[in-house]
């Protein structure tokens, strides 16, 4: 498969907690890169370091040193380099969560049309993108539903919508087939692959699920806060 | 896409009960509110009838309603012939209780002089005092209808007209009858003691007398110079209506209006407790959500919004309620329960101040929010 532009960029990435004797050194000189349709798996024992790397390509934590870049962005270099992180997040990452996180209180179209209308698409280009990814997803059907009544598969479903809605270049899954089946669990990262090809993402993901491992373009093990291998 | 509302439309009995109960908590303060009010307005029911802008009383009361007082009943003569004065009424004020379709009513009896300052300003229904004796003017609240007959003293009167709000400062509805009859009622004994007295050679135990003499000045006529001069006659004592308007206030109902203050400042302080864990609450259970909402990019003012909307929608429905269930059951209260236009805008006031800083601990919470304790199981 011909890989596109590197869209994750660590480089040399630290995190630590605490200081003096009760510092936790949680990433230690952490090198990254994964390009567009690429499918990489984060993997390693609880304490490794795979959520926190996670979450600072998220740009939910900030790492105590080294650089990240995003899309081509420069985002991190000491200290972010951008103000509303949260924007940044809007624009360019997608989350798939272990628990879909679906908002109980909206119907399945209204959470995937969530992201659109908060990144300040027209309330009607938010809808159809929404059904679009529902139908594509096979939950059309569903998408009057709210989420207390769909089944485990379609709520994933629905939130991997969620994920793409605004066409993010990043997908980070945390544990996004912690509550499926095997089969189903396949059936999910086959389809997050697809997506990922068509729409030249790359896919982050944190899993333990052995029985998807095969699914991934690459293993990332993290021991200790340090990359094991590649 | 307004997520308070459609977060709202989700739990929407949850939500309504919520407000059903707030607006329960709201009916109370209302009541409040308005029996304060109705204490206050029927303190000076009673004073403001007559529409007088002289009360002549005698010396060293305060009197006819914070003391005692009594005056010859002819110094009504005397003040109305003062300079300034265009007209003058004596009047007498008593508490009388008066058997009726099986009930004890208690009544306020106020006598004047038909045709003199003293009566009631307006009749609601039937007509005024037409007759010299035997007739009265009831207040609607004593149930009392037109053409019903009423025993009071050893006579029966008939009811002729209604008036609307004539109480005295503890509630008990007032009738209008004649000077005559009132100071009838006042010294009329019971025929036995009537024969002890006889025996005793006793003419009467009481002389002429009426609690006081009100008087309406002629325009441009100084009320000042009248009370002035009536104060160096010794026996008399004069206060203007204002005079007469503060001294009930603050010797009749002062206690009680500020006991109920008392009791209306602790019910806010409830309600505004009540309403800060309702809004805080709602927003603690919410957190995951809010921080998926941070997680996925949604800025501070979307989840401002979510938070503040619903507190403001909380509160307003609360109030709404509230004021609907007291307008509804304000006329069954047993005193006046009297609620103006600005105290419930007031109280508005207050419940969006109470929602705003409740929904700002709320804010405080939820700007805290780790997003990432969203991606967490």
């Amino acid at each position: 498969m011909a890989l596109g532009d590197i869209l994750i960029e660590v480089s040399n990435v630290a995190k630590h907690f605490g200081e003096g004797e009760t510092r936790v050194d949680a990433l230690r000189a952490v090198d990254l890169t994964v390009r567009a349709g690429e499918v990489i798996a984060l993997l390693g024992p609880s304490g490794s370091g795979k959520t926190t790397l996670l979450n600072i390509i998220g740009c939910i934590l900030a790492p105590s040193a080294g650089r990240v870049a995003l899309d081509g962005e420069l985002v991190f270099d000491g200290k972010w380099l951008r103000r509303d992180l949260r924007r940044l997040r809007l624009d360019k990452i997608g989350f798939i969560f272990q628990a879909h996180n679906l908002l109980p209180f909206l119907t399945a179209q209204e959470n995937v049309a969530l992201v659109p209308d908060l990144a300040g698409w027209p309330t009607e280009a938010g809808r159809a993108r929404a059904r679009e990814l529902l139908d594509y997803l096979e939950v059309g059907h569903r998408r009057a539903v709210k989420p207390a009544l769909l089944s485990g598969g379609e709520a994933q479903r629905v939130a991997i919508a969620r994920a793409l809605a605004n066409r993010p270049r990043i997908i980070l899954a945390d544990e996004p087939t912690a509550a499926l089946d095997g089969a189903r669990a396949g059936l999910v990262m086959d389809l997050l692959r697809r997506l990922a090809v068509e729409q030249e993402a790359c896919i982050v993901t944190v899993t333990h699920d052995e029985k998807i491992f095969d699914r991934f373009d690459r293993l990332i093990h993290l021991r200790d806060g340090r990359l094991a291998d590649a | 896409m307004n997520l308070a509302l459609k977060d709202i439309r989700h739990g929407l009995f949850r939500f309504v009960l919520t407000c059903f109960g707030l607006g329960l908590l709201m009916t109370v303060v209302l009541a409040m509110i308005g029996i304060y009010n109705g204490l206050v307005s029927d303190a000076l029911a009673v004073v403001k009838a007559p529409a007088a802008d002289v009360w002549l009383v005698e010396a060293g009361t305060q009197g006819p309603f914070a003391e005692a007082s009594s005056i010859p009943a002819d110094t009504r003569d005397a003040v109305a012939r003062m300079p300034g004065v265009a007209e003058a009424g004596a009047v007498n004020f008593q508490n009388v209780e008066a058997p009726h379709g099986g009930r004890t009513l208690r009544l306020y009896v106020i006598g004047y002089e038909p045709g003199r300052p003293g009566g009631p300003q307006a009749i609601a229904e039937g007509r005024g005092l037409g007759a010299s004796h035997f007739e009265l003017v009831a207040d609607r609240k004593t149930g009392l209808v037109p053409g019903e007959t009423i025993r009071l003293g050893r006579n029966r009167f008939a009811v002729v007209g209604l008036v609307e709000g004539a109480m005295n400062s503890g509630g008990d509805p007032a009738v209008y009858v004649t000077l005559a009859d009132a100071m009838v009622l006042q010294t009329e004994l019971d025929p036995a003691a009537q024969r002890v007295q006889a025996a005793r050679g006793a003419v009467s135990v009481k002389s002429a007398s009426v609690a006081a003499v009100i008087a309406r000045m002629a325009p441009g006529a100084d009320v000042e110079l009248l009370t002035a001069t009536v104060r160096q006659w010794k026996h008399l004592a004069a206060m203007t209506q204002g005079e007469q308007e503060d001294l009930l206030l603050a010797s009749v109902v002062d206690k009680a209006r500020r006991q109920i203050g008392l009791f209306l400042g602790i019910l806010l302080s409830v309600s505004a407790v009540v309403i800060a864990l309702i809004i805080y609450t709602m927003t603690m259970e919410k957190l995951k959500q809010i921080a998926t909402l941070k997680l996925i990019g949604a800025p501070d003012r979307t989840i401002i919004a979510l938070i503040v909307q619903q507190a403001l929608i909380l509160g307003a429905s609360g109030w709404g309620i509230g004021l609907l269930l007291i307008l509804t059951v304000k006329d069954y209260f047993p005193r006046r329960v009297v609620l103006e236009p600005f105290n419930t805008m007031v109280l508005a006031g207050i419940i969006a101040a109470v929602c705003l800083l409740s929904s700002a601990l709320g804010v405080r919470a939820a700007m805290k929010v780790d997003p990432a304790t969203a991606l967490g199981s």
